[in-house]
């Protein structure tokens, strides 16, 4: 009852900052998700003045704030489907394997066939769609828990496409497959082009049709929702299915990217990244509230951290410590309790420093 | 009574010799446990142990663990069930051994390990051990390196897996060559876990952060895939591979030798997957009765550079 409370709270916000927004309480959700960004850029700097620098080479641009953006890619497709699939109460733990399926269908397409581009890239989006659907029957249908139904597919799907591969790294040499991950448009990247489409396209969908909030209603309560008039597994269905084609398509420009598709690591983990930068960009696990625009700055958080651990020189064994440390303070920021807490010491602190001095 | 007696142990020892013949007239069988097949690498393993058997006629029980100790330790007490001739272990990690390995050792059937290591407190557990030697790859390496910079180089480093024990020895190996030239050091070092996506990423950001790369005389990665990537990483910032930059690792994949034999790498030292053809011959050995076989047989590969790169490319992909 609750939950279903404070779920209601959180739509009338969020219908609140669609509908008015400048009002203070949409724009302080935005407020320290980017302030946690700025801070770790503001950090690169220190660590290395050019970090800002911008130069335009080989008809695109190039440096370090390009790459931060070029390599949180992939992992920004799959929060951009997983947002969705958060968003309905579930989660997804099979995007990381799927983006090894597409990978490896798309590797062997080239290989072994004289098909043309579109239609390799039409079969790479084509299994991510399967296997999206597979995961959203398990759920919706077979009322299968999300969790233990996309389980199956992270630990199969892998397999799967490491028998696709027979256990090899599938190497080809197609520039016009490798543009995906490497080519530039307009002075871009193209992957990044491809997330901004894949955003666009999605916020379209979500926020000028009725579609968003019928996902906010599922994830917030799905009962209520179907007496409603929702269809409610046809909406779960629909965003596991979206998140599958976000990961054939991030699982695309990975193997575009190094021209191979690498079955055993392609896209390994990722799935953790990704539902961590939904959470950083202030969804709620158990469903109802979601932004795409948080998911993505979510996304440019981690990537940010790993490029400035890299940059930083830090012996490697600290990576995933210092990792864990940068991703708790954000969230510790976005906590109001903990915000609350700090500020009420704020005060104390000042009286006894005052008192030092005296 | 007493020749009743008599006479059955002869019996017994005409029954049981024979069968020792019989044995000995049909082909020899072995078990191998292999971790799986998680690399290129480790299917060329694979495939080069099955293809020994086969042209030596040995009955090869092949079982892959899918990187699960307990499936090995399961394979091989099948192994022992089925009373193979010899086991030979690819083990996936190093500790927790001991049991199984008694268990084989109370068969009478020897066991030889190969590639990574294992840690016992009783030698007389296993025939011995075959591998590469980790340290001695990262000397090679550093040795090239060195003799073809006049030992004034500024390197950047890609290590392997944090903890992995062939990242943490083919460093201290190429670590300990360094130190001999003090004009050489190593300028920048992070872990792109082995991969060739992660590869490319850290020497993106090593690119930036050494002025463009302007800064960087060599790259030294601990295995070939995550030179490859860094190698597209050098190529898109605008810098040639090879020579703007050298290019050394370890592994020798088939991909390597063409970027090699292509210009865009310099050297790598082969972690020979060909480790079937030794172990069958020490096995060959100790059940013809030679029991003077060392507790460690070195086989550590030869160091390809460009010269060779193009014959040996063909060489590994025509087969």
């Amino acid at each position: 009852m609750k939950q279903t409370q404070s779920c209601a709270d959180s739509l009338q916000q969020a219908r609140l900052a669609r509908y008015s927004p400048g009002s203070i309480k949409a724009s302080a959700r935005y407020l320290w998700p980017l302030a946690a960004l700025m801070l770790l850029l503001a950090v690169n700097l220190l660590l290395d003045a050019s970090f800002f620098q911008l130069s335009f080479q080989d008809g695109r641009l190039y440096g370090s704030l390009i790459d931060i953006l070029n390599r949180s890619a992939p992992v920004a497709l799959l929060a951009i489907g997983m947002s969705l699939v958060i968003a309905t109460g579930g989660i997804d733990l099979s995007v990381g394997a799927v983006m090894a399926i597409a990978g490896a269908v798309c590797a062997n397409l080239l290989l072994q066939t004289e098909l043309p581009l579109a239609l390799v890239i039409a079969a790479g989006l084509a299994t991510g769609i399967a296997a999206g659907l597979i995961n959203g029957t398990l759920v919706s249908y077979l009322k299968i828990q999300p969790i233990v139904a996309t389980l199956l597919l992270m630990v199969a799907g892998r397999g799967v496409a490491q028998l696709i591969n027979q256990g090899q790294i599938v190497t080809f040499l197609r520039p016009d497959f490798a543009w995906l991950g490497t080519g530039s448009w307009l002075g871009l990247p193209l992957p990044i082009w491809l997330v901004i489409g894949m955003f666009a396209l999605s916020q379209l969908l979500l926020r000028r049709t009725a579609l968003g909030l019928f996902i906010e209603a599922v994830g917030c309560n799905a009962t209520a929702s179907r007496y409603l008039g929702v269809n409610d597994k046809a909406i779960k269905l629909f965003v596991y299915a979206f998140a599958g084609f976000c990961a054939a398509l991030a699982g695309m420009i990975s193997a575009a990217d190094i021209q191979g598709s690498d079955a055993n690591n392609a896209g390994l983990w990722l799935e953790l990244d990704a539902i961590l930068a939904v959470v950083i960009g202030g969804a709620v696990l158990s469903g109802g509230r979601f932004s795409l625009l948080l998911s993505v700055i979510g996304v440019l958080i981690i990537q940010s951290l790993s490029t400035t651990i890299i940059v930083s020189g830090v012996p490697a064994k600290f990576n995933l410590l210092i990792k864990a440390l940068v991703v708790l303070l954000v969230l510790l920021l976005q906590s109001d309790k903990f915000r609350r807490q700090l500020s009420s010491w704020l005060p104390k602190l000042r009286k006894w420093r005052k008192g030092d001095k005296a | 009574m007493k020749i009743k007696r008599l006479l059955g142990a002869t019996a017994m020892l005409v029954l049981s010799s024979s069968l020792a013949l019989s044995s000995l007239a049909r082909a020899t069988t072995i078990g191998f446990s292999q971790v799986g097949s998680e690399s290129g690498w480790r299917s060329s393993f694979s495939e080069s142990v099955k293809q020994e058997a086969a042209a030596r006629k040995i009955d090869l029980k092949f079982a892959d663990a899918q990187q699960k100790q307990e499936n090995q330790i399961r394979a091989v007490r099948g192994f022992i069930a089925q009373r193979v001739d010899a086991i030979i272990i690819a083990p996936v990690v190093e500790t927790g051994w001991a049991p199984v390995l008694r268990e084989a050792k109370r068969a009478r059937i020897p066991v030889v390990i190969v590639d990574r290591n294992v840690q016992l407190n009783d030698d007389s557990l296993f025939l011995t051990r075959i591998a590469s030697d980790f340290t001695e790859e990262g000397r090679k390496v550093a040795r090239w390196l060195m003799q073809k910079t006049d030992g004034n180089c500024a390197i950047v480093e890609l290590q392997g897996t944090v903890g992995a024990t062939a990242a943490i020895d083919r460093a201290k190996g190429f670590n300990e060559v360094l130190a001999e030239y003090p004009a050489a050091k190593i300028i920048r070092s992070q872990t792109a876990e082995f991969t060739r996506s992660k590869g490319k990423e850290v020497m993106e950001s090593f690119l930036k952060a050494e002025q463009g790369g302007r800064n960087i005389c060599a790259l030294w990665a601990h295995n070939d895939e995550m030179a490859l990537g860094a190698i597209q990483a050098i190529k898109e910032a605008g810098l040639k591979p090879g020579q703007d930059i050298l290019v050394v690792a370890v592994d020798g994949v088939p991909d390597y030798f063409k970027a090699m034999a292509d210009g865009e790498a310099n050297a790598t030292v082969e972690l020979d997957p060909h480790l079937g053809g030794p172990a069958f011959d020490v096995i060959a050995a100790y059940l013809s009765g030679d029991k003077s076989i060392p507790k460690y047989i070195n086989n550590t590969g030869e160091l390809f550079s460009q010269d060779t790169a193009a014959a040996e490319y063909q060489k590994r992909t025509n087969k």
